[in-house]
């Protein structure tokens, strides 16, 4: 993790040259990216991003495998007997407590599970600003707990420095999957995605369904072979006339242990209104002595905590999956991830756009008065590149105005077009090294900020 | 589609006389626990540009409308059993509670950016776009007129050099 909040402009990355006007060209017809795309977190994506795992699910083909094989073979060796022997029924519930199971499976890992996407640069900005008061040129990390009163108990906020912000409580960074995570149980393998806020009722479903299947499962074997065995043969011919029969009992009996283990583990916590992260830790026991620590969050009522956290009312994803990237964000990934240094920011973060910053430089390309750029020339240059940056301004509000999935939170959210002609000249500025050290004014820091619609983009490059 | 406009044309306005200077982030509260609440301290970026009362009216609708998104009763638990009992099929052709208080708060939003904010020379961004994490407001300054003419803002801006 790098102490060094900012890093150094490349000026490469900056540079005018004619193989990045070519990919630039090449990069404008591209269709326009969808947020998944340039996700930082070790997620992977399917259906064009409405669905989302953990990178490493290796796990979850062998759970559903286990389910499907163990099940079938239920069906095609046991039931036909028992449905002789007994009752219609067995099927009929055996099948739909396997539909149930295999839903809520795939429900609790295709879900996300309640991931914070990751601060942007202001904000980042900010929240140092707090508490970097003193104003000292040296820079210092972040403090890396805040505390706060909920419900008169004293609860610590960690600062987390891969999301650059200080996680809401009951929030835990999940190294797995490289994200912050609201009400953080735990990451499943099983399941190939983490559990938390919201998928966990979905994960909770899953394990009393997958119990009472695997209970279901075991109790008709086991009948089956009584029955079999009662017609006259012993249990050694009976099990040879159906020796399906017999791998399902193995994998019924070793799983049902840490199936209903698991399972009323975890009804104990959603009686209790806790999370696994919380149970193991131990946040809410009381071991400060004559102080007594309750878990601030439950309601005290078995009934409502249940109700509360299977229940409660579903929060929306907040990490906009499906939702467009800014047109000409995606070539910033390269060039605009690079923050100046924080001696060239007299002023606070003020932020800056992505787009104006693209749009500057796409401006610079294809603009012929780039190459005749010099400290002395810029002067003379400026009126001529304004002339130019003028007129494709309106294009660039159509071309916000045509992602038509932005548009409503664009007119709200993003102003960056039209400011392009203040950044243009910073870009001007920042292209020339020499003019930079000339002339470090306040706007000068906006040429290289990164900020609004993709907060994911600026800390990509910083993962290691 | 209109208001869209309407809010793009004001918005317009302000971007051709204003420069963004400054961003304010309102952070969450969390007194009551992890329910999405904003703090209703009005920060001192904010003194010269609204009123404290008007601020704080805006801070304290939003809460209210995450306060009935987030709310757990009747409506709720139906709502979740429901779901339950259907396999969660029925949220493919029925948005949650929440959703659909997410779509007041965008427009209200909306509504209060042009009416009362973007006059002032601020825009909110909607929490949702930050995660829940925030309310951003965005403090634009007037650069040299006080009109908003775009021609004398290249003009100033140059000489600002």
């Amino acid at each position: 993790m790098k102490n060094c909040e900012y890093q150094q402009i490349d000026p490469r990355a900056l540079s005018v040259s004619p193989q990045s006007a070519q990919n630039h060209a090449d990069k404008k017809l591209q269709r326009p990216r969808r947020k998944w795309q340039v996700f930082p977190g070790k997620n992977r994506f399917f259906c064009d991003g409405r669905l989302i795992l953990a990178r490493q699910n290796g796990i979850l083909p062998l759970t559903l495998g286990l389910i499907i094989v163990t099940s079938g073979l239920f069906f095609a060796f046991d039931c036909p007997f028992l449905v002789t022997h007994l009752t219609v029924f067995i099927p009929v519930i055996g099948g739909v407590l396997f539909m149930f199971v295999v839903a809520s499976l795939l429900r609790t890992s295709f879900t996300d599970p309640g991931i914070l996407p990751r601060a942007t640069a202001d904000e980042a900005a900010d929240i140092e600003r707090q508490i970097d008061t003193s104003g000292s040129s040296t820079y210092r990390p972040p403090p890396r707990t805040k505390e706060i009163l909920i419900n008169q108990q004293v609860v610590k906020l960690k600062y987390c420095f891969t999301c650059k912000m200080f996680r809401p409580p009951r929030t835990s960074h999940c190294s797995l999957c490289d994200n912050c995570v609201e009400r953080f149980d735990h990451h499943c393998p099983w399941v190939g995605n983490c559990v938390g806020k919201r998928n966990y009722r979905y994960f909770y479903s899953f394990i009393i369904s997958l119990s009472f299947l695997t209970s279901f499962i075991f109790g008709c074997v086991i009948t089956h072979i009584t029955l079999r065995s009662q017609a006259g043969k012993n249990i050694v011919q009976a099990i040879q006339e159906s020796p399906a029969s017999v791998v399902e009992l193995v994998i019924c009996f070793f799983s049902i242990w840490s199936i209903l283990g698991l399972s009323g583990f975890h009804t104990y916590l959603v009686a209790s209104n806790l999370t696994t992260n919380e149970d193991i830790k131990g946040s809410w026991s009381s071991k400060r002595g004559a102080e007594e620590s309750g878990n601030p969050y439950s309601y005290n009522n078995i009934i409502t905590n249940c109700c509360v956290t299977l229940c409660g009312p579903m929060p929306p994803s907040l990490i906009d999956r499906r939702g467009f990237l800014p047109p000409d964000e995606v070539i910033s990934v390269a060039a605009a991830s690079e923050v100046e240094l924080p001696p060239f920011i007299p002023k606070s973060e003020a932020n800056m756009c992505t787009q104006s910053t693209k749009d500057a430089l796409e401006r610079m390309l294809h603009s012929t008065d780039l190459h005749g750029l010099c400290p002395s020339g810029t002067p003379k240059t400026t009126p001529m590149v304004l002339e130019v940056l003028s007129a494709p301004e309106t294009k660039e509000l159509s071309l916000s105005s045509g992602c038509s999935h932005q548009l409503a939170r664009q007119a709200v959210v993003d102003p960056c077009p039209p400011f392009s002609k203040n950044n243009r000249r910073d870009s001007l500025h920042s292209i020339n090294p020499a003019f930079r050290l000339a002339s470090p004014s306040p706007t000068l820091s906006r040429s290289v900020l990164v900020l609004g619609e993709g907060p994911d983009i600026v800390f990509s490059p910083q993962q290691h | 589609m209109g208001l869209i406009k309407d809010t793009f044309h004001n918005l317009q306005e302000l971007r051709n006389s204003a420069s963004l200077a400054n961003k304010v982030f309102i952070q969450r509260d969390y007194s009551e626990g992890t329910t999405c609440k904003f703090q209703t301290k009005f920060p001192s970026e904010l003194e010269n540009r609204i009123e404290r009362t008007l601020f704080e009216d805006t801070v304290k609708t939003l809460n209210n409308f995450y306060a009935e998104a987030e709310k757990i009763g009747g409506h709720s638990y139906l709502e979740g059993c429901l779901a339950c009992v259907t396999a969660y099929l029925i949220f493919l052709c029925m948005e949650t509670r929440y959703e659909k208080v997410l779509k007041k708060i965008a427009k209200y939003i909306q509504e209060q950016n042009e009416k009362i904010y973007a006059p002032r020379g601020l825009l909110i961004t909607d929490p949702i776009e930050r995660g829940m994490r925030v309310i951003e407001i965005s403090i634009y300054e007037d650069r040299g007129s006080s009109g908003s003419s775009s021609g004398s803002s290249s003009v100033s801006g140059s000489t600002a050099r």
